[in-house]
């Protein structure tokens, strides 16, 4: 079985922070990850490996040379392969040029039977990329996935609502969108880190993936960014004082009855 | 459309580089050069002191013909046969920019089977026109029936505008059904503008931009499509400006809707279609709804949100004895469900959920941006941290800087005096 895993590498927007004075962001020292929702949709690819070795994990991604590093990150914790799509043409892609980016890249690498991605990236938090590249490929997809279990040539799966789940077959090939529940994504091994030192990934540019300029890239993109501003900052509220957390307390419950919070 | 460096002017500065959000800028022989990261998103010229960094307009693409395309849709989703609160809001929104465009109507499109009776709660909550697409294979939502019957409406009636909500369902349909148009989609909008001037208004009131380039008087009818972006760390205002539909996903709780008129009507319009079974390559073997109801954070008027610095998963116990007293429904953060503490679906942020309650409490949050764009816009948030310097103390409207463990018990014992 040929598995294709697409992630990206972020920067761990958790770990950045807004300067007070100027309201810009502080970007020093915010670490690139592998995005976290991507690095279930591995975890799942691995699972099957686990349980069927003859299985094959390529891991796909697009972005600058720098991907590369988390490339050998994949590779470590398992995948047989890493492909990194780079071109300056590819920049600046929106969902709809990176998902064109994508299936040409799937469609160099030929057969698959099942394509997982994460269900969105914390940078961008679209969670566009996923079902537009199953429409660029043609094939049926599930998003928002939470436990998965192949049955022959279908899948089963199971998709999280917002108030309950519901069971789905699927046939292969398909692509599936994973979430945080679907599993606990492994460390990279020892072995695997000696192995994904010795691995090179492959590098494909725009030519290699016979894309064109109306395809993907800034100018193709259907949409642009006008504007970009960091928002406003709120106007600091008051700290309430108090010895005691007793006192602390009494005071807060009191400026809330004032002002009819509660 | 590019980010141009003026080498003659480049002294070397690297300011461009602090600025840039995307990391998309290097120094290579004491010169800026952009690299292919670059979102063309505007920061940078803005930082330069010898102005040195341009971004050069996209040329006027041969102009598409976009004037067949009037009305504004909204996906009115319904599962069950009961439309979705966030399907309200939006048609609350395609009102009012239906008459900011001006002579053009807001359409509710509803799909299902058996479900022409939810058109009139789409009327009295101001659609002017109901588009019903009615089905048994559409009793149930799958990706293929759902986004074929869509897009086929869409080639037909060519609307200008078509908003979903970001329900897990709308986001699995919307991008699918804008990839399959060939057309852009914005995703999880906090607001949407036609009208230049209420844009204006809008930067003005809320950043501190320059607006003086932007011409108020214009009749451009092109939709402002403004979200968080970079984890909430920037707002981004998004244009699809030669391709049409111009699709957005909106978040629930965000919009408002119309305060509902029972008497309204409208035009119903039946949708012919020739969907069959095999164009549905998925079959739902069973729905199931959680018997406890999952966490309505959306809904909730109070929200207790804990985070790391409640030590352990063991501090969740003490939050949902206080979200119990206050009537709140219990929050994380994402360094908390990172943990493993606490269920993903408590999580409150720009990757969670986005919520506006009455009262926040935020417990143990240090408040990262991401988790900030989440919850600033509740009404009163108070917040609990150890350290004063924590961030989430920039947006409290209340801050208690001391020992959650000491503050929280005190706080269970007095709220309802």
């Amino acid at each position: 079985m040929n598995i294709i895993v697409c992630v990206k590498q972020v920067p761990d927007t958790n770990e950045v922070r807004i300067d007070p004075v100027k309201n810009t962001l502080i970007r020093d020292g915010v670490p690139s990850i592998l995005n976290p929702d991507d690095a279930n949709a591995l975890e799942e690819a691995l699972k099957i490996k686990d349980e069927n070795p003859d299985t094959y994990v390529t891991v796909l991604t697009m972005g600058p040379p720098q991907a590369k590093e988390m490339l050998a990150e994949c590779l470590a914790m398992g995948a047989d392969e890493g492909i990194l799509l780079s071109d300056r043409a590819l920049g600046g892609s929106d969902t709809w040029a990176t998902s064109n980016a994508l299936a040409k890249g799937i469609k160099k690498i030929g057969n698959y039977d099942l394509i997982f991605a994460g269900r969105q990236a914390i940078d961008g938090d679209t969670a566009q990329v996923g079902p537009q590249l199953a429409e660029k490929l043609d094939i049926p997809q599930v998003t928002y996935v939470k436990e998965c279990r192949i049955s022959g040539k279908d899948i089963i799966v199971k998709r999280a609502l917002e108030n309950g789940y519901e069971n789905i077959k699927i046939q292969m090939p398909c692509l599936l969108t994973a979430i945080k529940e679907l599993n606990n994504p492994r460390y990279m091994s020892v072995l695997g880190i000696y192995r994904a030192c010795r691995q090179e990934v492959s590098v494909w540019s725009a030519k290699d993936i016979a894309i064109s300029e109306e395809e993907a890239g800034l100018e193709a993109s259907p949409t642009n960014v006008f504007k970009s501003f960091t928002p406003a900052p709120k106007g600091k509220g008051i700290t309430i004082e108090g010895d005691t957390p007793k006192e602390i307390i009494s005071s807060l419950i009191g400026k809330l009855k004032e002002k009819h919070i509660i | 459309m590019a980010i141009n460096i003026i080498e003659e002017k480049c002294k070397g500065c690297g300011l461009c580089i602090k600025s840039c959000p995307f990391d998309a800028i290097e120094m290579k022989d004491k010169l800026a050069v952009i690299n292919e990261k670059c979102t063309v998103c505007g920061q940078c010229p803005e930082s330069c002191p010898f102005d040195a960094i341009e971004k050069t307009e996209a040329e006027e693409a041969e102009a598409a013909d976009l004037s067949a395309y009037k009305d504004v849709w909204v996906y009115a989703e319904q599962r069950e046969g009961k439309l979705m609160n966030v399907a309200l809001e939006l048609l609350g929104e395609g009102y009012r920019l239906s008459r900011e465009i001006g002579n053009v109507k807001v359409c509710a499109l509803l799909i299902g089977d058996g479900i022409e009776n939810l058109a009139k709660e789409c009327y009295a909550y101001g659609a002017d026109k109901v588009y019903l697409i009615e089905d048994p294979l559409l009793s149930r939502y799958t990706t293929d029936g759902y986004t074929k019957v869509i897009t086929d409406a869409i080639k037909e009636y060519k609307p200008e505008i078509v908003l979903f909500g970001a329900t897990h369902i709308g986001r699995d349909l919307a991008p699918r059904a804008a990839a399959r148009l060939n057309t852009g989609l914005t995703a999880d909008c906090t607001r949407l503008d036609v009208k230049t001037s209420s844009y204006i208004e809008y930067l003005a009131k809320n950043t501190t931009l320059d607006v003086a380039g932007l011409d108020g008087a214009t009749d451009d009818r092109g939709l402002k499509q403004t979200r968080p972006a970079f984890g909430g760390n920037l707002m981004a205002t998004i244009l699809c400006p030669n391709t049409r539909p111009q699709m957005s996903t909106v978040r629930p709780g965000v919009m408002t809707k119309r305060e509902k008129e029972d008497s309204a009507s409208g035009e119903l319009v039946k949708v012919s279609h020739d969907l069959k079974a095999r164009d549905i390559r998925t079959e739902v073997l069973e729905a199931v709804k959680t018997a406890k109801e999952l966490v309505s954070l959306v809904d909730a008027e109070v929200i207790v949100s804990g985070g790391r610095g409640l030590g352990d998963a063991g501090g969740f116990k003490l939050i949902e004895k206080l979200a119990e007293k206050v009537g709140g429904v219990v929050g994380a953060s994402r360094a908390a469900v990172d943990s493993g503490w606490i269920q993903p679906a408590h999580q409150v942020g720009q990757t969670g959920t986005t919520v506006k309650p009455k009262i926040y409490i935020a417990c143990g949050i240090s408040g990262a941006i991401q988790h900030l764009a989440g919850m600033q816009t509740s009404d009163i948030i108070i917040a609990i941290n150890k350290d004063e310097e924590a961030p989430i103390f920039e947006v409290a409207d209340y801050a208690i800087i001391g020992d959650l463990h000491k503050i929280i018990p005190e706080m269970i014992e007095q709220w309802a005096e």
